[in-house]
């Protein structure tokens, strides 16, 4: 049986936002993403010469969501694919997406919890994602988010998780500024986890995402903290 | 399709031709993995043969350490899209391996394990005459746990996620039967110079 190969689409570039000082967001049209919350698509930009480059970016709209497909896209300095996105790409301007990819850093409110998110700069996106299809469901599995930042002004969607927390029931969200404020020079630690592990429960899946050296030191953390392993899926961004 | 204002920052050609599509060269050694890294030690390490379930031969670290080794340098391609050129393993090639169980291959197919229960399938044929390692040194050191140490499978000439970290075993599988990431849309061959990154590629 010859399967179906996944095909590049032409996506329209609908909406741009800005999100952070160094990250906006996309919305592409047309596409509301049949993708399970916490996957990625691949971006493909064609140069005049037929150069091509491509990178992978977490969709970060809940899956079905009639406003488009949305990626958030932090503008790296020298960053090949992301400085076009935070300084050339404008309404109306086409790229090519193909996904939605990705088979275990995914979750779906039919997979239940207790769950306990921990993101590092833009890896919230694919954890934003779990949130917007939690509330989509109105599921009220209880999560937790712990949400790492230099900087308030740096956090992605500060605002809608700060409702979220406020208003949803059974999720929490513990927004830790590294270089700011009473947490100044604090980095997600142990104590941190077991206070989440205490008030989410015993999670039945958790989710890290974010940058090489995060992820890796907060899996051991969690493994430290006897979290199974099997229960726990990383997604690393680079870096 | 060309986007609109994008240039981009093409490679020389002598790199650009070492550049399987869709590929660009990085200089760093990103780590990619489903979970933690499990806490596999020399002392706790183990490889085990297999015929289906039935096991061949089991290997500790030290009656491993002590197998012909092989050395291999060349460049790595992970589907996530970044290459890595010029790294240097060396260990105990697949080859070396069946001939000290004292066995030739039963299938034409295998499924290789690792403590994290991660699995990935390859034909047997991609494996022999040279074309696969069970590395135990990266770049004249042990391997980083984080880079798969103590032990790591090596099949460079397919996507990276094809050798498995922390490998304890290979199976001969009677069929070709799809590993973790294989059952979930990635490719069941995986060759970069064929951009095989997904079902249907
Ligand atoms: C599954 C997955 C999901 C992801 N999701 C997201 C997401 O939601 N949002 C997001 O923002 N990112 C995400 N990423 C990261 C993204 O794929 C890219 O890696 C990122 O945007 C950088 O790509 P780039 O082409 O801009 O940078 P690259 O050109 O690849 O460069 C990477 C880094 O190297 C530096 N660099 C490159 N060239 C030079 C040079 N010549 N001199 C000095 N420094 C240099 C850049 O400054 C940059 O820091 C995700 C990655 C993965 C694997």
């Amino acid at each position: 049986m010859a399967a179906e190969k996944m095909p590049w689409r032409t996506a329209r570039i609908g909406a741009i936002a800005p999100v952070t000082p160094r990250v906006k967001s996309f919305r592409f049209e047309g596409l509301e993403g049949r993708h399970r919350a916490g996957q990625h698509v691949e971006v493909r930009l064609t140069a005049p010469d037929g150069y091509s480059a491509q990178r992978s970016y977490s969709i970060a709209s809940a899956p079905g969501d009639a406003a488009g497909l949305e990626l958030m896209i932090e503008g790296l300095e020298e960053g090949e694919v992301s400085s076009y996105f935070a300084g050339i790409a404008e309404v109306g301007d086409e790229v090519e997406l193909r996904g939605p990819i990705g088979g275990s850093f995914v979750w779906s409110p039919e997979d239940e919890g207790p769950v306990l998110l921990i993101g590092g700069g833009s890896g919230v996106v694919p954890l934003l994602s779990m949130l917007r299809a939690r509330f989509s469901a109105r599921s009220e599995t209880p999560m937790l988010l712990i949400y790492s930042v230099r900087n308030a002004a740096e956090a992605i969607a500060r605002e809608e998780l700060q409702i979220r927390a406020r208003d949803e029931p059974g999720f929490d969200l513990t927004l830790l500024t590294t270089r700011e404020g009473a947490t100044a020079g604090r980095r997600v630690d142990r104590v941190m986890i077991e206070t989440a592990l205490d008030h989410v429960g015993k999670p039945r899946h958790v989710f890290v995402c974010g940058s090489n050296g995060f992820v890796g030191s907060v899996s051991d953390l969690l493994v430290d903290a006897s979290v199974k392993p099997s229960i726990i899926r990383t997604e690393r961004f680079g870096g | 399709m060309v986007t609109r204002g994008f240039s981009g920052r093409p490679p020389a050609a002598e790199i650009a031709e070492r550049l399987p599509p869709g590929q660009y060269l990085t200089d760093d050694f990103p780590v990619l993995q489903l979970g933690p890294t499990p806490r596999v030690t020399e002392e706790t390490w183990s490889f085990t043969l297999r015929d289906g379930p039935k096991p061949l031969k089991r290997w500790t670290w030290s009656e491993f350490a002590k197998l012909p080794r092989t050395r291999w340098k060349g460049d790595i391609h992970c589907v996530t899209k970044w290459s890595k050129f010029d790294t240097a393993w060396a260990g105990v090639s697949v080859d070396d391996i069946l001939s000290d169980a004292g066995v030739t291959a039963p299938t034409a197919f295998t499924l290789f394990e690792g403590f994290d229960d991660y699995t990935t399938n390859v034909p047997f044929a991609d494996l022999t005459g040279g074309k696969a390692i069970v590395a135990t040194s990266y770049e004249g050191k042990p391997i980083p746990p984080d880079h798969g140490g103590p032990a790591r499978l090596l099949v460079p000439h397919l996507y990276f996620w094809k050798s498995p970290k922390w490998v304890k075993g290979l199976r001969f599988t009677r069929k070709d039967e799809g590993g973790f990431w294989e059952l979930r849309g990635y490719h069941m061959y995986g060759d970069p110079w064929r951009e095989q990154r997904f079902t249907g590629d």
